[in-house]
């Protein structure tokens, strides 16, 4: 791989002690606490006050709910664990230079714009939920479920002032990123607790034995909204896997990971996944249930101050924050690679300006399930091509990182399955109207069949005409 | 003084999921509960960060 920059990058980087280029060295390696602290912090989350509500919106049964986030969630913990885990504590480089080796750094660049542009949508998505806490004290107009645009000043104010905070937060960096997120986690994961819990009465729920009657009739009834999709057992099952499908089987957290000890660590993202995306979410889902009965706002902020007062508006800005944190410092990773000579500082202020201008809009907070399935989906197949060069090529008796031994500049296999394995799930949508949550499973399949089909033909090709050439030289 | 801060982070903590259970019951106001949920919150960050990040420091010093 050609280093253009050289010597001045690599001073740079060792100067703000990052390790994002090279792998992390073993004195650097981190221990459970801080992982469990990064998942439950960034999975215990301000969006998790907008995904709960969003599955009442979609007439979730209670039954559907409650066993489809048991499944569904699981899974997720197994493809962290044993689909990205594996891969990140055995080469210890972050996402982006290890698919420089597969893809080629002009395919990269191209990734790169992708993935940062939607961590910064989705980081602008976790900034608007911090925003409608933040905006309550001061009488701010919220928007509401069907919101798309940004309708008042005070809302953009709002929002432009929580991005600057949030921003300056990222530019500190991983470290205090998770320190941050694990002083907060355990707090924050009681007040979703409290909330649902303290308006329970509100909902005629005044003993365990009431629960389950009323969950059916008032909260979770199985009927939708006016206008959204009826969600099953197998929607939510689906969603909540791939959530977080870019960062799983996406292998966006290969970033994270690098710096655990064994590959295990993987299961720590439990703490994440049944913390957040389950108490959370039913916790929240709860609580919009009882402001759609009273006819309240149904924005973050004034949920959980109906559930918790101040501590919830408080829980609501601190978990946007915790989220949108780590959301932007990947994106400022990816951005690095498109910006090698800036500084790391530089490229996350860009990030963070991209973000709170995304952040404006509510659409992206209000069609929160839509946009997560889409951005996981869109990044997901190079994760399938990271994969397949790992574990299936070797295996075949081809060679990894072929772009990178053969300096290829813009690897035609990875680009092929990346785009072939996105039109083919378009094409799965269209002609047999499979909704885009379901989408992931075979799209990762066709990714790694495309790749490995097309590597080897680029393999074997390569070999033929060397042969025909004498043998010729590497490029 | 680091138990000291413990016991104060376990006492913010209980203020901020206890009162809950209370309003559930019917022993505590809704008012009363927010107010010390607030307290639970002001006690929980005034004290956490401290022994937080001298346990990790001390766990890293002992990994090294």
């Amino acid at each position: 791989m050609p280093r253009d920059h050289g010597a001045t990058i690599t001073d740079r980087l060792d100067a703000i002690n990052e390790f994002d280029r090279e792998p992390v060295s073993d004195e650097h390696l981190q221990g459970p606490g801080n992982f469990i602290g990064f998942y439950a912090g960034e999975h215990v989350a301000g969006t998790e006050f907008v995904i709960g509500p969003l599955f009442v919106a979609h007439g979730v049964s209670a039954a559907d709910l409650l066993s489809g986030l048991v499944l569904g969630n699981l899974l997720a913990v197994l493809s962290w664990t044993f689909i990205c885990a594996p891969i990140a504590v055995r080469t210890r480089l972050n996402l982006y230079w290890q698919l420089r080796k597969i893809t080629g750094p002009k395919l990269l660049f191209l990734y790169n714009i992708v993935n940062a542009l939607m961590f910064c949508f989705l980081a602008g998505a976790m900034i608007s939920v911090a925003a409608t806490a933040v905006g309550i004290p001061f009488d701010i107009a919220m928007p509401g479920l069907t919101d798309l645009y940004p309708s008042t000043v005070g809302w953009v104010v709002t929002v432009l002032v929580v991005g600057a905070v949030v921003t300056l937060l990222a530019i500190l960096g991983f470290k205090q990123i998770a320190r941050f997120s694990k002083i907060a986690a355990p707090w924050m994961f009681l007040v979703f607790v409290a909330c649902g819990v303290a308006v329970l009465p509100e909902l005629g729920i005044r003993s365990v034995g009431d629960f389950w009657t009323v969950a059916n009739a008032k909260i979770w009834t199985g009927t939708p909204l006016e206008g959204r999709v009826h969600f099953t057992f197998w929607h939510v099952v689906f969603f909540a896997w791939f959530t977080n499908m870019a960062m799983h089987i996406g292998m966006a957290d290969l970033t994270v990971l690098r710096f655990a000890r064994k590959w295990q660590y993987g299961l720590f993202s439990a703490f994440g996944m049944y913390l957040g995306h389950y108490v959370a979410w039913i916790a929240s889902g709860i609580l919009v249930a009882l402001a759609l009965q009273s006819a309240g706002e149904i924005a973050p902020g004034p949920i959980a101050y109906r559930g918790a007062g101040l501590a919830g508006l408080a829980a609501v800005v601190v978990a946007g924050w915790t989220t949108a944190n780590p959301t932007i410092y990947r994106a400022g990773l990816a951005m690095q690679t498109i910006t090698p000579n800036w500084k790391r500082w530089k490229v996350t202020l860009a990030v963070g300006a991209i973000t709170s201008v995304a952040a404006l809009f509510p659409a992206l907070m209000m069609r929160l399930l839509d946009f997560v399935a889409l951005y996981g989906l869109i990044l997901m197949p190079m994760g399938a091509v990271i994969f397949a060069d790992f574990w299936l090529l070797p295996r075949l008796g081809l060679r990894q990182h072929y772009a990178d031994w053969k300096a290829i500049a813009f690897s035609w296999p990875a680009a092929a399955s990346w785009g072939v394995t996105l039109a083919a799930c378009w094409a799965i949508n269209a002609a047999w109207g499979l909704q885009i949550f379901f989408l992931g499973l075979p799209g990762w399949f066709i990714a790694t069949a495309i790749y490995v089909v097309l590597s080897t033909m680029q393999q074997r090709t390569s070999e033929l005409v060397r042969a025909g050439h004498g043998g010729g030289n590497r490029a | 003084m680091t138990t000291l801060l413990k016991v104060g982070s376990i006492a913010g903590l209980g203020l901020t999921v206890l009162p809950s259970v209370l309003v559930f019951t019917g022993r505590l106001t809704w008012t009363t509960h927010a107010v010390l949920m607030a307290v639970g919150a002001l006690l929980w960050f005034a004290t956490a960060p401290f022994w937080m990040v001298k346990d990790e420091a001390a766990h890293r010093q002992a990994t090294e």
